[in-house]
């Protein structure tokens, strides 16, 4: 179940966690969401874009580690004018570990 | 691009197809765009022929898209809405980057038009290709690559929609030659688009604000640019002020917010604030912090940066909360209609300890303004340059000791009348700032104080102020060095001065002359003397350029070791420690 993004504990135990963002389905966005965390120097560890059946919109999942800063992240994220919506994934971590299964 | 702006009921004309440039003008006219600025080129050319055409709309040309971008800027900063800049692709584009990025650092609105070749040939290395798109998209609030004139009907609206909404800042729109020149029919006009109205704070925060400073001993308001941004936020504070016996420390780019001699004003805070200042601040027990983002030439070293206070952060933009320190309570709107809400729930308390604890601070550690009377010295040519031009003028600066100096001494008396490049303190601002504001409000004199390292940067701008025959003074302090550079490695780096003298300089005003303008030099004249030349340098309603030698000794002081805390500040009677200069945080010049 997709959560409203909230202020997340700052969990060691847990290192991960997964963004979801809808988003324009166009050419720049993804420069404008990997550029915010290059230029906030902050990790991406792991991206997956699909773009939604009505092509006007797509959505990311962004693998990121789970700091302090990540709020401040998630708050610049969301002024990005492509961005229309960041919502917490718990369940994302699975996303990525089925498609490390699938292409290994 | 799919999405799309209502439209209005203006319609187009049906007899015709319109091109992709024609939308472009007509949307600039129907914005109330009255003038844009910069160079054409190759690529900009179908838009400079349709703006040829326009009877709304004029062209002032720049003679360096950084130029133009500047002086797109000072209109901005004048009148409070997105203006506009042109450029055509490759370095014209290039060009205007620090320009935008500038507005960017200060959240200026502006709209920056650039051509681009066309769409089959982008990626192919074409003749003046870069990527706009990707060299803009850092610096920008957004940006876009326009595929079709149709998209132009959304992308134009939306960018000064974008550009003039909550935090206000630049968009780029990059038009391939393809575009402008497609015709497509329109039936009509999308609607004029304003900028969204700013969503009231919720009621139960500013009710816990109002608590947390009712409660407060010793509170300080902190301005920010974002209460001059904030349209009628300058007049609410004052009547806040005023009326709740209140107090306020300033940043450099919230200047103006309160006149200067408000006697509750605590003047402006950060590196080269004064010791009275940070001393109020340190003792505050609560900030209530408006439309300001704790840059770090305002906090010194933020870790040690009232280390008392609660924080209330009333901020437009959410993302500035809690960035850099702990907001207690984080107020998510604009300063003016969280005021509306806030005022009516503060109480009366006259704090008279308070009061007079900061009287006392005032009195035992002011702002030195050593020598301020004799017209040739750092601050006396402030002084007298504001007996000259009045309060009504407008003041711009380039960056380095003289922008410090009019910042510290310069009577401010209302918002929009100080341009300053704050965030990204870009030399080269000045002059072109001057020539916006100037185009902005032709009705008042425009002052420009710049240093000698500075004036060079965009000095061809001065053929476009003599071109448009403005109300510009050029005020040049001539220390014959790159003047804040020098004094930091005077102070920090063993007076081991490397590359901050400027001694083969050009006669300036000769150099001043030759654009066409009119020079007075104040060098070696008597006081009186020096003064008078002043004031027949103001008394027309030209461009003009005074030229004012000073010594390149003089520092501005105090001055926060970069990198330190701000109460260790030091003044003319302290010397910098070894510690102090502690090089490896030296802060960026
Ligand atoms: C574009 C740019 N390059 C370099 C700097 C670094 N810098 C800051 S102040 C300064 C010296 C400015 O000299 P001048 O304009 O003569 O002013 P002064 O400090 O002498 O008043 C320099 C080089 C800068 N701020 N901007």
């Amino acid at each position: 179940m997709l959560q409203p993004y909230k202020e997340l504990p700052d969990t060691a135990q847990r290192p991960n966690t997964v963004l979801q963002l809808t988003v324009r389905n166009h050419s720049g966005t993804l420069s404008h969401v990997a550029g915010l965390f290059a230029r906030r120097a902050f990790n991406l560890e792991a991206v997956l874009v699909l773009p939604d059946k009505n092509a006007d919109t797509s959505r990311m999942w962004l693998k990121v580690a789970e700091r302090q800063r990540l709020s401040q992240v998630v708050s610049q994220l969301q002024k990005l004018e492509d961005v229309l919506k960041v919502e917490h994934d718990p369940d994302g971590d699975d996303i990525f570990e089925r498609t490390d299964a699938a292409i290994a | 691009m799919t999405s799309f702006q209502p439209t209005s009921d203006t319609p187009a004309d049906d007899t015709k197809l319109y091109s992709g440039a024609e939308i472009i003008v007509k949307i600039l006219e129907r914005q109330g765009i009255e003038i844009v600025t910069g160079m054409p080129g190759g690529a900009a050319l179908p838009f400079y022929d349709a703006l040829r055409q326009s009877e709304k709309t004029r062209h002032v040309l720049a003679r360096h898209e950084q130029g133009g971008g500047f002086i797109a800027q000072g209109m901005s900063r004048v009148l409070g809405t997105p203006q506009v800049c042109l450029a055509t692709s490759g370095p014209g584009a290039t060009n205007l980057l620090t320009a935008v990025a500038d507005a960017q650092l200060d959240s200026i609105p502006l709209i920056a038009i650039t051509g681009q070749v066309p769409q089959q040939m982008i990626g192919t290395d074409a003749f003046q290709e870069v990527d706009t798109y990707g060299l803009s998209l850092p610096i920008t609030k957004h940006n876009f690559l326009v595929r079709s004139a149709r998209e132009l009907l959304y992308v134009v609206p939306e960018a000064f929609r974008i550009a003039s909404s909550g935090r206000p800042g630049p968009v780029w729109i990059d038009v391939p030659k393809d575009v402008q020149v497609e015709r497509i029919a329109v039936e009509n006009w999308p609607e004029i688009s304003t900028p969204d109205t700013p969503v009231p704070a919720e009621q139960s925060i500013v009710k816990a604000a109002a608590d947390m400073l009712n409660a407060a001993e010793r509170p300080v308001f902190y301005i920010g640019g974002g209460a001059v941004s904030s349209v009628g936020a300058s007049e609410k504070l004052r009547a806040l002020i005023d009326d709740k016996n209140l107090h306020a420390v300033s940043t450099l780019m919230g200047l103006g917010v309160l006149p200067s001699d408000h006697p509750r004003a605590l003047g402006m805070l950060g590196m080269h604030g004064a010791l009275y200042t940070h001393s109020i601040l340190d003792r505050a027990d609560l900030l209530v912090v408006v439309g300001a983002r704790f840059d770090d030439r305002a906090t010194g070293k933020v870790a040690e940066f009232c280390p008392d206070a609660k924080v209330i952060h009333v901020d437009i933009d959410p993302s500035e909360h809690s960035k850099l320190k702990h907001a207690h309570i984080a107020i998510s709107g604009d300063v003016s209609t969280t005021l509306d809400a806030l005022v009516p729930l503060i109480e009366d308390n006259p704090r008279t300890e308070w009061a007079s604890e900061i009287a006392d601070y005032r009195r035992r550690m002011p702002l030195k303004t050593p020598d301020v009377d004799n017209p040739t010295s750092p601050y006396g040519i402030i002084k007298a340059t504001f007996d000259s031009a009045g309060p009504d003028a407008i003041v711009t600066t380039d960056v380095g000791q003289h922008q410090m100096w009019a910042a510290q001494a310069y009577p401010f008396n209302r918002p929009r009348q100080w341009l300053t490049s704050g965030g990204l303190g870009t030399m080269g601002f000045g002059l072109p700032a001057a020539i916006g504001a100037a185009l902005a409000a032709p009705d008042k004199a425009v002052v420009c104080f710049t240093g000698d390292g500075s004036i060079l940067l965009n000095m061809q701008e001065m053929a476009t102020l003599v071109e448009e025959r403005l109300n510009v003074k050029i005020v040049l302090l001539d220390n014959a060095a790159l003047g804040l550079v020098y004094q930091q490695q005077s102070m920090y780096y063993g007076a081991n001065h490397f590359a901050s003298t400027l001694q083969e300089a050009p006669d300036f005003s000769d150099l001043a002359r030759a654009f066409g303008i009119p020079a007075w030099n104040l060098g070696n004249l008597s006081a009186d003397k020096a003064r008078e030349r002043l004031h027949e340098a103001f008394a027309g309603d030209g461009p003009a350029l005074i030229h004012c030698p000073i010594e390149a000794a003089e520092q501005v002081m105090p001055m926060v070791p970069p990198g330190g805390a701000n109460r260790d500040a030091i003044d003319y009677d302290s010397k910098p420690t070894a510690e102090q200069g502690d090089r490896d945080h030296a802060a960026a010049v």
